[in-house]
């Protein structure tokens, strides 16, 4: 590069300005029922006092996340009037003029800013090498794979969520951690908590490692600091005597085990276990027919159902089975903590290891996997080749929230640029000792083009498709299950292997 | 990072950013009769299926020509044909013979942009990949960088993913024309050259620099010996292909006369609407179109055209380098755009694909793009395009002064220029008794700009000695 060797940091502005107008080029493109979630809970906000906040029911979409994004919804919703009152009348359900949509879209791609601001806090907890070539650096690269993140772009800037901006308060805190401002950094997670109550499932791996690092190796003062940090957040939400209603808003179990379409899990290869068991004991006359309960888990509702020939799964069994799955992990943080890097480890899988066993998990949690695991993949050449796996099959996995033709193009052409640009730039990175992926793991990524060719070209147009319509989407979680199951086991198998605290840690 | 991923990298961002700018409006929606580009596209790939090829060109019952005649050549017609052939596979109902008139919808949509992709990445993205790899000096990273930036350049994709055209065919394959030139394919470059103007008439634009290149190739190798022979070979080529575009038509000899009535429609004046050339800012101090008669308007245009193009073929065919040829390119499409008869906006596209300041050709479309609902995507595209080539711009000449020093203060004005104008035309309302101010304010600051391009390269090419390249991207 012709840039002088001074620390020249346009390339970051170059790349946050370049994803932005790709963001402002998706405005019109499709968007979920997520838009009127939105644009429902800016109306509610507006329109009605506090104490009806979690009351209102007239839109099916009612408000459930915690309090403070409700607050930030309010705030939003002022700068709403500039464009379109109408979107705050509570009543206008599905109400999306062309000014609303440019409003929730603006303020989207606005919200991001947190999200770049965190980035550059994590690319300065990086060890860079000096004279290195742009493309080669390993902040470049970070920069590249947190803001290009595919999954996160369409997500948020077609689905439609404000996951750049949660992201953005996560990966700040992870860097306040970081860099030992570890006051700043449960803080932000406590503010993160009580803005999106999904980032429990990495709460486990906070509560140890604060509790285990500095509640009980440093004077009593930070004892009582920490854990009164985390508690004051979630009780200072000003509502008094809803929190019953307010709970059972944010923790909706009757809603089934598998979300609609089917996340990527143990879950996933569990009820297609049953399905082939219960058809397999039909054909050899094991199972009555007549016993079975309807297949109506196959149905993309969203509503409770029975296993045939397994045991039923309850919402406790899968929290039981979380807590055994991450309790491992836990335990390894606190007997060698490893610095902020064992505690990033911990996180994801964590993340990874609720993703897997959870109730009701969407397809989209995979992000909160994804997106720390790319600080470790930017480090160390394992996590670079395990981070290229879970990335490439959790995005792939994504596909299905984007079912229009007309986005077909804009999700295969953003797939394979997030994808080349990672295999490029990591084996850039780590050109030395070989290669980042076995020829195994080569062979099922690439397994994701017939797979993709199969259920969005091939299926539609055979006679099976009024039949059993959901069998593609079937297919797509089964297949990116053993991949996310791969991914989980080999991230365990580092974090239980890795050397211990006295090797120099980078992060530190 | 290897070339082959960043190249992949430049590619699949041009491609997303012109599937991205589709999902917007098109030329025409919802506006009938008439509709727009989009619906003549559609009714030329109905008029092609239903009806013989002797007729594509006539007036008769089945084909009124008023109502978006075809006015291409004939590889335009086969094209919808071909299209055509696509469409009745999918549903019938898109190409039924008058039935189908001002036929709008969703999936219609997806599929008639569906074509511009396809032909996209045929054609006109290969050929733009090749040029930056073989035919641009300067590190790898700046052929990466100038691929970027010629596939996002705003014009071409606000042009085909948004009005609705096919330029990218025809530019594709002039492009392949100068590749093969470059790399001394002379009778490749031929061939695909020749494609180029029997897709789009406006390929007449570069035919002149073309032709005296070759003839001054073959001059300069003696035009008893090798250089006859080669160029009785490209004549034949170029022969053989236009008959070959042509044969349907040359059963009657009424028919390519039609065809090139067709073509060249000089009864239909000197301008329409307000395009950025001599005429139309003329006609703003002297009613022109009104004060001459028809044929005088003719020859004044053939005259000041031919004035303005003889100095640069005159230059190329005494000295035909690549250089000279590039130079040439950029010349004659100005000489052609500022003077000639029956321009359009679109076709200062020609020009662009061989100039660095394309900035202000884009701009110059403006009116048309705020008419087809296409001010979103102008805006980000122009946005992004002039961030970018400035930020690569300046990283990769090896310079230390900071950006503003770096243009003369000209550059910048302009741009202030065209930004103040931009959103004037948007968010103000004309005085009632102009009520086409705005339009016109462009087309005159870009026929200015204009002017003052074709006097500046033509003087670079006529006092050019063979000096280096320079490192701007005037590839």
């Amino acid at each position: 590069m012709a840039a002088p060797m001074t620390n020249d940091q346009s390339w970051f502005y170059a790349l946050a300005l370049g994803v932005s107008f790709l963001k402002c080029l998706l405005i019109n493109a499709y968007h979920s029922t997520d838009f009127e979630v939105h644009r429902n809970w800016l109306a509610l906000t507006h329109s009605l006092p506090v104490s009806q906040w979690y009351y209102e029911a007239t839109s099916e979409w009612t408000l459930d996340y915690p309090p403070l994004f409700a607050w930030f919804e309010y705030g939003l919703s002022h700068i709403a009037c500039f464009f379109d009152k109408e979107m705050l009348v509570v009543p206008n359900l599905n109400y999306a003029s062309p000014a609303t949509v440019l409003f929730q879209r603006l303020s989207v791609i606005v919200a991001d800013v947190v999200f770049f601001y965190a980035v550059k806090e994590c690319c300065k907890c990086l060890r860079e090498d000096k004279g290195k070539d742009l493309l080669g650096k390993p902040s470049f690269i970070l920069t590249g794979l947190l803001l290009w993140n595919f999954g996160l772009l369409i997500v948020d800037h077609i689905h439609f969520q404000y996951n750049g901006f949660l992201f953005g308060v996560l990966l700040l805190s992870i860097a306040r951690h970081c860099q030992n401002r570890h006051f700043e950094g449960a803080f932000l997670f406590s503010v993160l908590l009580n803005l999106k109550h999904i980032y429990l499932y990495i709460a486990p791996a906070y509560g140890i490692y604060l509790l285990r690092c500095f509640c009980f190796t440093q004077n009593s003062s930070d004892q009582i600091m920490q854990p009164l940090f985390i508690d004051k957040s979630r009780s200072s939400l000003f509502i008094k005597g809803q929190l019953p209603q307010v709970l059972s808003r944010l923790f909706p179990f009757k809603r089934g085990l598998c979300h609609a379409y089917w996340a990527p899990n143990i879950w996933a290869l569990y009820n297609i276990a049953d399905k082939a068991f219960s058809i397999l004991g039909v054909k050899f006359r094991l199972l009555d027919i007549n016993k079975l309960p309807k297949a109506s888990m196959t149905g993309g509702l969203v509503q409770e159902f029975q296993h045939s020939v397994l045991p039923s799964v309850s919402p406790l069994a899968t929290l039981v089975c979380t807590l055994l799955s991450i309790l491992p992990a836990l335990f390894k943080i606190w007997h060698r903590p490893n610095g902020a890097r064992g505690f990033l480890r911990c996180l994801v899988i964590c993340a990874l290891g609720s993703f897997m066993f959870g109730w009701h998990v969407h397809e989209k949690a995979i992000l909160m996997a994804i997106l720390p695991l790319s600080l470790l993949a930017v480090d160390s050449r394992k996590d670079a080749g395990i981070f290229l796996m879970l990335s490439v099959t959790g995005h792939y996995s994504l596909f299905p929230l984007l079912f229009t033709t007309q986005e077909l193009p804009i999700k295969i052409f953003l797939m394979l640029l997030f994808t080349i640009f990672s295999l490029a730039s990591l084996k850039t990175l780590f050109r030395k000792g070989g290669a980042l992926l076995n020829p195994l793991e080569v062979t099922y990524l690439l397994g994701l083009i017939p797979l993709e060719l199969i259920c969005e070209f091939v299926y539609p147009l055979t006679v099976w498709q009024k039949t059993f319509p959901f069998l593609p989407l079937m297919l797509t979680s089964v297949y990116c299950a053993l991949g996310v199951t791969y991914a989980f086991i080999r991230l365990y198998n580092s974090l239980l292997t890795c050397s211990d605290t006295t090797k120099k840690t980078k992060m530190q | 990072m290897e070339n082959w991923s960043l190249f992949s990298l430049c590619v699949l961002l041009g491609l997303t950013s012109r599937w991205a700018v589709s999902f917007h409006s098109y030329s025409g929606a919802g506006k009938p009769p008439m509709f727009g580009d989009y619906e003549a596209q559609r009714h030329w790939q109905e008029v092609t299926y239903n009806l013989p090829v002797h007729e594509w060109y006539f007036n008769t019952t089945n084909n009124d020509l008023n109502y978006w005649g075809l006015d291409y050549p004939p590889l335009t017609a086969y094209h919808s044909l071909v299209c055509a052939y696509v469409a009745k596979l999918l549903n019938p109902e898109w190409v039924e013979l008058h039935a189908s008139r001002g036929y709008e919808s969703h999936s219609h949509k997806l599929f008639m942009r569906a074509t511009v992709l396809f032909t996209d990445i045929l054609i006109y993205i290969p050929a733009v990949l090749l040029y930056c790899f073989y035919f641009c000096d300067g590190s790898s990273k700046q052929k990466v960088a100038t691929a970027l930036c010629i596939l996002l350049y705003p014009g071409l994709i606000l042009i085909d993913y948004g009005h609705f055209q096919y330029n990218s065919v025809s530019l594709g394959l002039a492009l392949w024309g100068i590749l093969g030139l470059g790399l001394g394919w002379d009778l490749f470059g031929s061939l695909a050259f020749t494609l180029a103007l029997n897709y789009k008439q406006m390929e007449l634009y570069h035919s002149l620099p073309f032709f005296c290149y070759l003839l001054g190739k073959c001059i300069k190798q003696g035009l008893t010996g090798r250089g006859f022979f080669q160029l009785a070979k490209i004549s034949l080529t170029v022969l053989v292909t236009f008959a070959l575009c042509w044969m349907p038509f040359l059963s009657d000899p009424k028919q390519p006369l039609q065809v090139l009535h067709r073509l060249f429609p000089f009864g239909r004046g000197l301008f329409e609407d307000k395009v950025a050339n001599t005429w139309c800012s003329l006609n703003v101090l002297i009613k022109i179109k009104t004060l001459l008669s028809r044929e005088t308007q003719l020859f004044l245009s053939f005259a000041l055209t031919l004035l303005f193009i003889l100095p640069s073929s005159l230059k190329l065919l005494s000295k035909p380098n690549l250089w000279q040829f590039k130079l040439a390119l950029v010349n004659s499409s100005l000489a052609f755009f500022l003077f000639s008869f029956q321009v359009h906006e679109k076709s200062i596209l020609l020009a662009a694909l061989l100039m660095f300041f394309l900035f202000v050709f884009f701009h110059s479309m403006l009116p048309l793009l705020v008419k087809d609902g296409l001010l979103l995507p102008y805006v980000v595209t122009s946005l992004a395009f002039l961030f970018l080539s400035l930020y690569l711009l300046s990283h990769l000449t090896r310079t230390n002064e900071p950006l503003f020093w770096y243009f003369p203060f000209h550059f910048w004005f302009s741009l202030v220029a065209m930004a103040v104008l931009s959103f004037t035309s948007v968010w103000l309302e004309p005085p009632a008794k102009f009520p086409d101010l705005f339009p016109v304010l462009v087309s005159i600051l870009s026929f200015l700009h204009f002017l003052g391009f074709i006097i500046y390269f033509n003087l670079v090419q006529l006092m050019e000695p063979q000096r280096k390249k320079s490192q701007k991207k005037t590839n």
